[in-house]
């Protein structure tokens, strides 16, 4: 396991940086019932830091990051996002819970409210904004996605690739400072993936704190800081991209690298 | 030319199905006469239907509307239509159909349960029909305290004070800050109202003829505990079913508690319980009406069963939803209200509406305790010597009043499925 010396030095050589810690997780242990699902992990995110995660199934991956906003709870260890410690405090769960945005694999959009109700949502009912502002920065994001023509639609009226790109948005009308992706493409067809990783290449571009479980190598090589990949509920290597991909350390690496790189 | 290669030159149009497969001789072929069973089953049916039909269409309309007992009844056919037909004695509903809508309620009093029954309707409209004004709930939320006041009668000042008390607390609640406080504040001015009112009524009587639970029967009464139980039974069986799942020990041992309890329970043991046990447990002198002791008793009965279809209408959503929901920064009640429940009760719309249907019909079982309900009231006809012998007209309009009600249920919930379809997911 690497050292936080090491994974500084690492991002300190990253494009992205202001020394501000976004995320840091100490120690954090997590089981499902006997099962051990996540085991001494050890992660400083900083601001600004993209961050993609990937691993076999099973690894943990997917857990990890719903740890960070407390979609699971954790047993032992520490987890502060943007300076708040996760704890059984249902304020400062709800608190991080706004400041953090999250895209499942399955988009999980409401299907009862169309596109724009979706992203208007919890900006009006968590952080109290006016109706009309909260339209504004909905349509506003909808057209960041380039969706903007299907905000009276309702989710099951859209194409996988398009719910996602309206989640994405749903995400970023909180102003979140961290986005979770938990394997954002893996559902959709092999022609809409693209759309949704332009979408997420370009947030990244604009410098969003994110955090990607994902099987998207090439999405990893072109905005990644840092690759981490998990085996058994552990952190087993991190590195920078080009290092992750060229030349992988662990024995464990090199075998799934060469599974999913070998078709 | 190699077999595994093709390249399309155009694209082809789409064309018109064959005439065969279309209208009405198309649908024919494949909804009747697809194979040679269904052609028979179709033919079987045809035959006994035509058989019905060819009974009972002759008994309807070869009948006699005007007569004062069945015996005149049976003139009047055997001179119109010829000795020998038999035909339906129409003349026992146009005799009684005032007593089977108002049971014994004061003949010149009947505007007031009809007047009563056009504003239900007036106030459930806004609830049923979300494209009408939103004001209209203000009259929703005011109707059954109008409504039990023109049913019952006596001072006005009763229900408008609880009114006027749920008002004025609803008002001081902006003024403090915590729960518990709030809730106090409604309490303590719906009390003082309350109170008020036996003084108001001194000083400026104001009210009109009260009229006791006896005295209501027929659909009337069915109607007044059907819908009574029908607008409680959604919102207690939302939260028997929101508790039952819940993860609060306690809560959901309550819930699971009462919900087993009042399922395991005949409807008609716990009708008994109302009429005679229930006033064992009251204080010595206090009246409590038997109308009210029933409407409890079937509102916890249809809430039990209430919260086991709602419930089946959360398990039915993904965990998606509720993670979703946290996700958002949402907290519990907010994702209850504006993600899950909207959801979970779209899906559960048929159920729903199957015991809001079963408990408007289980009100007729209010008969077997004395309450002169539709089926008690033509027990007490057929007693009568003028109309002893009388079965099939009196049943008859029972079951189609019952099924024109039933009947507007079950297309109502049709619509709002329909309405509520958002394209599939």
């Amino acid at each position: 396991m690497n050292s936080t010396a090491k994974v500084d030095a690492l991002v300190s050589g990253s494009k992205s940086k202001t020394g501000e810690v976004a995320i840091m997780i100490k120690d954090m242990n997590k089981w499902f019932g006997s099962f051990h699902a996540l085991r001494d992990i050890n992660l400083k995110v900083y601001a600004g830091e993209r961050i993609v995660i990937c691993g076999p199934s099973g690894s943990g991956k997917s857990t990890l990051i719903r740890c960070i906003n407390r979609l699971e709870v954790h047993q032992k260890g520490t987890i502060v996002v943007e300076g708040t410690e996760l704890t059984s405090d249902l304020k400062n769960i709800d608190k991080i819970r706004s400041e953090v945005g999250m895209c499942f694999q399955h988009f999980n959009l409401f299907p009862h409210l169309t596109t724009l109700e979706n992203c208007m949502l919890a900006p009006v009912w968590v952080r109290r904004v006016p109706k009309k502002e909260a339209r504004d920065t909905a349509m506003h994001f909808l057209e960041k996605v380039k969706i903007p023509e299907q905000a009276m639609k309702y989710p099951g009226q859209l194409s996988g690739g398009q719910q996602q790109r309206v989640a994405i948005a749903r995400s970023l009308c909180m102003r979140p400072r961290i986005m979770l992706f938990d394997e954002p493409t893996s559902a959709l067809d092999p022609e809409m993936i693209k759309e949704v990783l332009d979408t997420m290449i370009e947030l990244a571009e604009d410098g969003m704190t994110m955090l990607c479980v994902t099987h998207e190598m090439g999405f990893a090589r072109k905005v990644a800081d840092r690759v981490i990949f998990m085996d058994e509920g552990q952190i087993v290597e991190q590195n920078e991209p080009e290092e992750f991909f060229s030349n992988p350390k662990s024995d464990r690496t090199q075998l799934f690298l060469s599974q999913i790189l070998g078709h | 030319m190699s077999e595994t290669s093709f390249v399309r030159k155009e694209i082809l149009t789409s064309q018109a199905p064959p005439l065969s497969e279309i209208g009405i001789v198309g649908w024919m072929r494949e909804n009747l006469f697809s194979n040679w069973f269904n052609t028979l089953l179709t033919i079987l049916s045809t035959v006994s239907v035509y058989l019905v039909l060819a009974e009972s269409i002759p008994w309807i309309f070869q009948s006699s509307w005007t007569a004062t007992s069945l015996n005149e009844c049976r003139e009047n056919i055997a001179r119109e239509y010829g000795e020998g037909v038999h035909g339906a004695c129409w003349a026992v509903i146009r005799e009684r159909y005032l007593q089977m809508l108002f049971g014994f309620y004061p003949s010149e009093l009947y505007w007031r349960p009809i007047l009563a029954f056009v504003l239900m309707l007036a106030a459930l409209s806004p609830i049923l029909f979300p494209s009408l004004p939103r004001t209209l709930l203000l009259f929703s939320a005011i109707y059954p305290f109008a409504g039990y006041w023109l049913l019952w009668g006596g001072s006005i000042w009763g229900p408008t004070s609880i009114v006027a008390g749920v008002a004025v607390g609803f008002f001081g609640m902006q003024f403090v800050r915590y729960r518990v406080a709030m809730i106090g504040v409604l309490a303590l001015s719906i009390y003082f109202f309350f109170r008020l009112s036996g003084y108001l009524q001194i000083a400026l009587p104001l009210g009109i003829e009260p009229i006791e639970s006896a005295k209501m029967g027929g659909f009337l009464l069915s109607v007044t505990i059907g819908t009574t139980g029908i607008v409680l039974s959604l919102p207690i069986g939302i939260i028997l079913a929101l508790g039952r799942t819940s993860n609060l020990l306690i809560v959901k041992a309550i819930c699971v508690g009462f919900i087993e309890f009042i399922r395991g329970v005949p409807l008609i043991t716990l009708l008994f319980v109302a009429s005679t046990l229930l006033n064992l447990f009251m204080p010595p002198g206090t009246n409590f009406d038997l109308i009210l002791r029933v409407v409890i008793m079937v509102t916890m009965f249809a809430s039990a069963y209430m919260a086991e279809v709602i419930r089946g209408g959360l398990a039915a959503l993904p965990r998606g939803q509720y993670e979703a929901a946290d996700a958002l920064g949402l907290d519990y009640w907010k994702s209850i209200r504006l993600i899950i429940m909207p959801q979970a009760l779209k899906i559960s719309i048929p159920g729903i509406v199957s015991t809001f249907i079963g408990l408007f019909k289980d009100t007729t079982l209010v008969s077997i305790i004395g309450l002169l309900d539709p089926l008690g009231l033509t027990t007490s006809i057929r007693a009568d010597s003028d109309w002893n012998g009388i079965v099939w007209e009196l049943y008859g309009f029972v079951a189609m009043v019952f099924f024109i009600f039933c009947f507007a249920m079950s297309r109502y919930s049709m619509y709002l499925e329909r309405k509520l379809e958002t394209g599939n997911h």
